[in-house]
């Protein structure tokens, strides 16, 4: 297996008014492609940081990041967006839709910035849809749709542009139990399946239950790595 | 090409939103119209009286005052000099041979507006008996001509129009006479039109006034000005100042449409700061009703020149239908009405104009309209633009 993530001595710090507040203290993770990584911990513990800088949202105060082969702590703001619409298919808590686009306009987004043919942007946002089971909900709007079919327009989105890491932050934070055993066993899917990549963080034991290995944060710093037998 | 798509991408889902922003859209929208309205329908005056202006005068014609004076107001000729002034060169002459001038002179009436009621000075010219060559653009419309030693007036379309009382056979009272009304007349739009006219030597007599004002003439031809001046000037009993009719009246107008002008910009200006807080007002509480997804977007790959155009685009069309709006208003309402000048442009008393709303104006209030957009949109897109993704994410 290959590396797809690669942390070395990470540190990121917030200044809050005078006081300098280090976050994360020095994090060295490795990610390889094909696995489906639960990110635990108590709050406050930096997980939504330490996502934001897989995910190219933010930068390192200090180590590198190395991220499908690129060194994203280097790159300038404006090209940090460029490559997260290359690599980075995102699935949020309260799953960001934009309220007044159709599930299926909400899909093809990500494709705006691609240069496919509108044509070819509708094929793949329906086979993303069909891979969610909400083919027949493509006209509807967010505020039509359950928590947990929003969720799952959320999760079309962010695969439909066959990004290189899924990245998901509590995405079941919102549901309820039933709803989130469907969205965990559709991230499972595809990982396996589709040999998605993914790292999520989670507050739910049960949720890390579906990922293939957990690690936990704690303070700003790497503890309990575990893998599981697929 | 991908930068226009990611901006047009976003500026529509932008739009599809504004349905839930309306009433604050609005805001903007009425404001820049309101602007733009009174903009625009102010400076149609100083374009209308610029014009009623333009219109007024002839290059084939002179006027001599005394020297030094500004206006008409301020000469007087008495009879000698205006005896003087019939041997200049350069006069056109009529079938008898003799010089085509009228020696003038004016008083001021007061009259009441038709419309208010308020009341407002107009000018009674004494006119010599040669007026019709004079002027052969004066036409009698309605009535019939004033005869000379009889108090009698004709009065000028616009102030038939506009003031009260000036209807074929109504009185007009002076200090020294009741002027009967017999005749209306029209001289093509000029500023003429806004006054009325009796014989000069009548109205000297009237009120004892041995001089005449001003002597006006028509020359052989625009070119023969030159040739008429000098005559005057070279003449030592002569102690007067020769202008040609067109340049007199614009020279009359340029201060008071200068005046409308600045009003005009002045108000203008201090609408249009309101207008443009408003414009900031409202994008930036359509950014902040945005946020959240500003932030996914921007997540997503989209960058930021995109959200600050996007941002801008939409305070651009609210501000240009904003202008068009009102530029439409100003000329719906405004366009062809006909008001007149509150104190008098320089010597010629109340001048009644039409208001002239022309394209050219329109499109200065849509260019306003769009700088107040620009501004509006500007520092609430910066913002959208500047914040932190992460931050912004966060922040929902
Ligand atoms: N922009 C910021 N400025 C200052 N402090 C911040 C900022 N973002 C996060 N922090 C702080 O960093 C720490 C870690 O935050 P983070 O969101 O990464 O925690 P988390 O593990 O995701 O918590 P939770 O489980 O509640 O989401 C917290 O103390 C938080 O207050
Ligand atoms: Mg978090």
């Amino acid at each position: 297996m290959t590396a797809l993530v690669t942390l070395r001595n990470v540190t990121k710090s917030y200044v809050r008014g005078k006081q300098k507040v280090e976050v994360l203290h020095g994090v060295d993770l490795t990610i390889e492609t094909g696995e489906f990584l639960a990110l635990m911990g108590p709050s406050g513990s930096g997980k939504t940081t330490l996502l934001n800088l897989v995910a190219g949202l933010d930068q390192p105060t200090s180590g590198e990041v190395l991220v499908a082969g690129d060194r994203i702590d280097r790159l300038s703001r404006g090209s940090l967006s460029d490559w997260r619409a290359r690599h980075i298919g995102f699935i949020f808590q309260f799953y960001n839709l934009l309220p007044v686009l159709t599930a299926e306009a909400n899909v093809e987004v990500p494709l705006l910035l691609t240069n496919l043919s509108k044509a070819e942007r509708r094929r793949r946002v329906q086979v993303a849809l069909e891979l969610v089971g909400l083919a027949e909900r493509a006209r509807h709007k967010p505020n039509e749709l359950s928590g947990g079919q929003q969720q799952r327009v959320a999760i079309a989105r962010a695969i439909v542009s066959d990004p290189t890491l899924l990245v998901c932050d509590e995405p079941t934070g919102d549901l309820d139990r039933q709803n989130a055993e469907e969205i965990m066993n559709l991230l499972q899917a595809l990982n396996r399946s589709q040999n998605k990549t993914i790292v999520m963080v989670t507050h739910d034991p049960k949720a890390a239950e579906y990922a293939s290995r957990e690690l936990h944060l704690d303070k700003g710093l790497l503890t309990n790595d575990t893998r599981r037998a697929a | 090409m991908k930068m226009f798509r990611q901006i047009g991408a976003v500026t529509a889902m932008n739009f599809r939103s504004l349905p839930q922003r309306v009433s604050t859209s609005l805001v903007v929208v009425i404001g820049i119209a309101g602007v733009v309205a009174v903009l625009v329908s102010v400076l149609a005056m100083s374009t209308g009286l610029i014009r009623t202006m333009e219109s007024t005068g002839r290059d084939d014609r002179a006027i001599v005052m005394r020297n030094g004076s500004i206006a008409e107001t301020s000469s007087a000729l008495d009879r000698n000099s205006a005896k003087l002034i019939v041997d200049g060169a350069g006069i056109k002459r009529d079938e008898n041979g003799e010089p085509i001038l009228s020696a003038e002179t004016f008083r001021i009436l007061s009259l009441r507006k038709q419309a208010d009621d308020a009341e407002v000075s107009a000018i009674l010219r004494g006119v010599g008996p040669k007026i019709l060559a004079v002027r052969p653009e004066l036409k009698i419309i309605e009535g019939r001509m004033f005869q000379p030693a009889v108090a009698e007036v004709i009065v000028g379309k616009s102030a038939h129009a506009q003031f009260k009382g000036l209807n074929v056979g109504d009185v007009v009272r002076s200090r020294g006479a009741n002027w009967t009304v017999v005749g209306v007349f029209d001289t093509g739009g000029d500023a003429h039109e806004s006054s009325l006219m009796t014989d000069a030597e009548t109205l000297i007599s009237i009120d004892q006034r041995g001089s005449f004002q001003s002597v006006t003439a028509l020359l052989e031809s625009p070119a023969a000005f030159q040739a008429f001046k000098d005559s005057l000037s070279a003449n030592p009993a002569l102690a007067i100042d020769v202008v040609r009719e067109r340049d007199y009246y614009q020279q009359q107008s340029k201060t008071m449409a200068n005046i409308i002008s600045i009003i005009a910009y002045v108000v203008g200006g201090i609408m249009a700061v309101g207008a443009v807080f408003a414009a900031l007002n409202t994008m930036y509480s359509a950014v902040s009703a945005r946020l959240q997804e500003i932030a996914t977007l921007r997540a997503l790959g989209f960058g930021s020149t995109a959200m600050v155009m996007s941002v801008l685009a939409e305070a651009l069309i609210l501000a240009l239908i904003g202008g068009v709006i009102g530029a439409l208003l100003a000329w719906g309402f405004f366009n062809g009405n006909t008001v007149s000048t509150l104190g008098g442009a320089g010597g010629l008393g109340q001048v009644v104009f039409e208001l002239s709303v022309s394209p050219q104006l329109m499109i200065l209030g849509v260019v306003w309209a769009c700088v107040i957009g620009v501004l509006g949109g500007l520092f609430p897109a910066l913002r959208a633009a500047r914040l932190p993704v992460a931050v912004a994410l966060r922040a929902v």
